[in-house]
């Protein structure tokens, strides 16, 4: 029977799952022509409540298993509970004046954002791969509807979906994948797959083909190359703040869910897919941005050649603790800054999205000063200039990989740290050396704009100055992990 | 005479890879998304061969799951498909471009 202390491991989820509901149902009881900002002030408060529940769930009587084995709170999880909740609610904060500027006023968005966050929160404390399946699909399906909010518009739909498609396909292979594990092992659970692995004299060749399978599944879901080509498409049409939450709430969640099953379930190693898949993706994200004139479109080679650089932490995971911690803080760091570059972006974007291209950008260090300093240190932080969390998530992971001896990849890493300044700082250039093109309107910030752009301008500013505090806390978790 | 229990992974795997080559080689929408649907069902046979295999429910359980979570992504599915005919009026992917890929 399910005690007290599961329902409290599962906290934030009820929190969110009760609010969803209850805006779907509002939502219908609202007359049609009234504004729904309301609900979406209603909607932020979901997402601060269920980060107090978070707060509440990371007291050290509540870690450890729930629901018999099939979830785990423990450092880990909060950690990642944090990073989702805060994007979740920056995103809630961001969308309040986008969506009546878009015509596409309605309250189901929000309660696809709260209730596509149940599933992302709990793909960082389930350790069972049914649940885990589960929350993946939860957080996708609820994407694939956000994706193609802006519905009367052709590219909208098409990222749509495009999404929808392949995402399903990479759902295909990421299934197929626990069936073979399932089927190698004769369980779903996590520690229990990692016990018989870690027993087997040699690990069946079953086993190599069933972890193979999952990181396709998973390596889609997160772009990493070479299974990447659906990203610029789909960011490109997707509303923005949809963007600003889909390239860093599910990534971070889909990186926890492989590190658990890289790092816990003692899985049969794939050191050089993971290598491969890693130079792979930091080359093709780097030079696919340089091509681009669509700030969208570069932005969504960038988080290719993000995701790229954090898999040089799997790369490293013979060095267990230090890639596990250098990985989690680069999540976090990433969720901070490229968040703060699309909020920046759904504010230039206008009615109809009309103005994301580079052009659209210049003089804008004149024309809204502020904003394009905003942007500026976003950028930098993208590229990785110290005192932004972007400098210390680059560092750790380099230094990690060094003490790996991994020595090629991380040659491979710096060179593409150098290439992709080049397009990061373009963009910079353009904001403050160009003449303003004077036809293109900045409109003023908003409130909840203005909150969801400081959240995240406070996140990377406080990993990139004090990173000890986050990192910390990072490195408390791989022991906690390890006992069962 | 019992069939041995590799016919039907071997069954799983070859259904599992003709969704695979229908999702590449396909080009009607609704067709492609058959395809990841019988995909999904090969894995189904899977875990119920194995669920045979070791005696245990597991396996069974998760093909419940699956076919909920089939069944709610047919739904969405269905939902971006209409709403794609609606702005595009064309069913076939390869007219589906505005975005270039």
């Amino acid at each position: 029977m399910p005690t007290a202390t599961d329902y409290i491991r599962i906290l934030p989820e009820i929190v969110l799952s009760v609010w969803g509901m209850a805006i779907m149902f509002v939502e219908s009881l609202l007359p049609e022509d009234r504004s729904r900002k309301d609900l979406g002030i209603f909607a932020a408060f979901g997402a601060v409540a269920a980060i107090a529940a978070t707060v509440y769930q990371a007291q050290p009587q509540f870690a450890g298993f729930g629901f018999n084995h099939v979830l785990r709170v423990d450092h880990f999880s909060i950690f990642f509970h944090l990073v989702v909740l805060l994007v979740t609610l920056a995103t809630i904060l961001m969308s309040l004046d986008y969506l009546p500027l878009q015509k596409i006023d309605f309250g189901e968005y929000y309660a696809l954002v709260i209730l596509g966050a149940v599933g992302m929160c709990l793909m960082s404390s389930a350790v069972e791969l049914v649940l885990i399946f589960i929350a993946l699909e939860i957080s996708s399906i609820a994407s694939y509807i956000l994706s193609g909010f802006r519905r009367s518009a052709a590219v909208s739909t098409e990222s749509a979906l495009k999404y929808f498609l392949l995402g399903s396909f990479a759902t295909g292979f990421f299934l197929y994948g626990i069936a073979l594990l399932y089927g190698a092992t004769g369980s779903t659970n996590i520690f229990d797959i990692a016990l018989i692995l870690g027993k087997a004299n040699h690990v069946e060749a079953l086993a190599y083909l069933a972890v193979a399978l999952i990181f396709t599944g998973l390596a889609f879901k997160v772009a990493c190359a070479p299974f990447q080509i659906w990203t610029p498409d789909v960011y490109e049409g997707a509303p923005s703040p949809v963007v600003a939450l889909m390239s860093t709430a599910p990534k971070a969640a889909t990186f926890a869910v492989l590190i658990r099953i890289v790092f816990e379930a003692a899985s049969p190693n794939l050191f050089w897919v993971i290598w491969v898949a890693a130079a792979l993706s930091m080359s093709v994200g780097n030079v696919g941005a340089l091509l681009q004139s669509n700030v969208k479109r570069m932005l969504a080679y960038s988080s290719i050649a993000h995701a790229g650089y954090l898999m040089v932490a799997f790369a490293s995971a013979s060095n267990r603790d230090l890639a596990i911690s250098s990985a989690m803080f680069y999540s976090a760091a990433y969720a901070a800054m490229n968040l703060g570059a699309f909020a920046v972006v759904t504010q230039m974007a206008g009615s109809g999205e009309g103005y994301l291209q580079m052009d659209d950008y210049s003089g804008l260090g004149k024309r809204s000063p502020v904003l394009a300093a905003v942007f500026t240190f976003f950028l930098l932080s993208l590229i990785g200039i110290p005192i932004t969390g972007g400098f210390f998530a680059k560092f750790y992971i380099f230094s990690t990989a060094l003490r790996t001896r991994l020595i090629w990849l991380t040659l491979i890493g710096l060179v593409n740290s150098g290439v992709g300044s080049y397009y990061y700082l373009r963009l910079i250039v353009r904001m403050y050396m160009y003449e303003p093109r004077a036809e293109i309107p900045v409109p003023p910030v908003r409130l909840g704009m203005g909150l969801a752009i400081a959240i995240s301008l406070i996140a990377t500013l406080w990993l990139g100055v004090l990173p000890n505090a986050v990192l910390h806390y990072t490195q408390g978790m791989p022991s906690a992990i390890a006992v069962r | 005479m019992t069939i041995p229990i590799s016919w039907y992974l071997l069954l799983s795997a070859f259904l599992f890879a003709c969704g695979v080559m229908g999702f590449l080689i396909k080009r009607n929408i609704i067709t492609i998304f058959m395809s990841i649907e019988l995909m999904l069902n090969g894995v189904n046979l899977s875990f119920i061969a194995f669920a045979t295999r070791f005696g245990t429910l597991d396996g069974h359980i998760f093909v419940f799951f699956v076919m909920v979570v089939a069944a709610a992504e047919a739904a969405v599915g269905l939902a971006i498909i209409i709403s794609v005919y609606r702005t595009r009026e064309t069913l076939n992917v390869d007219r589906v471009n505005l975005l270039k890929l």
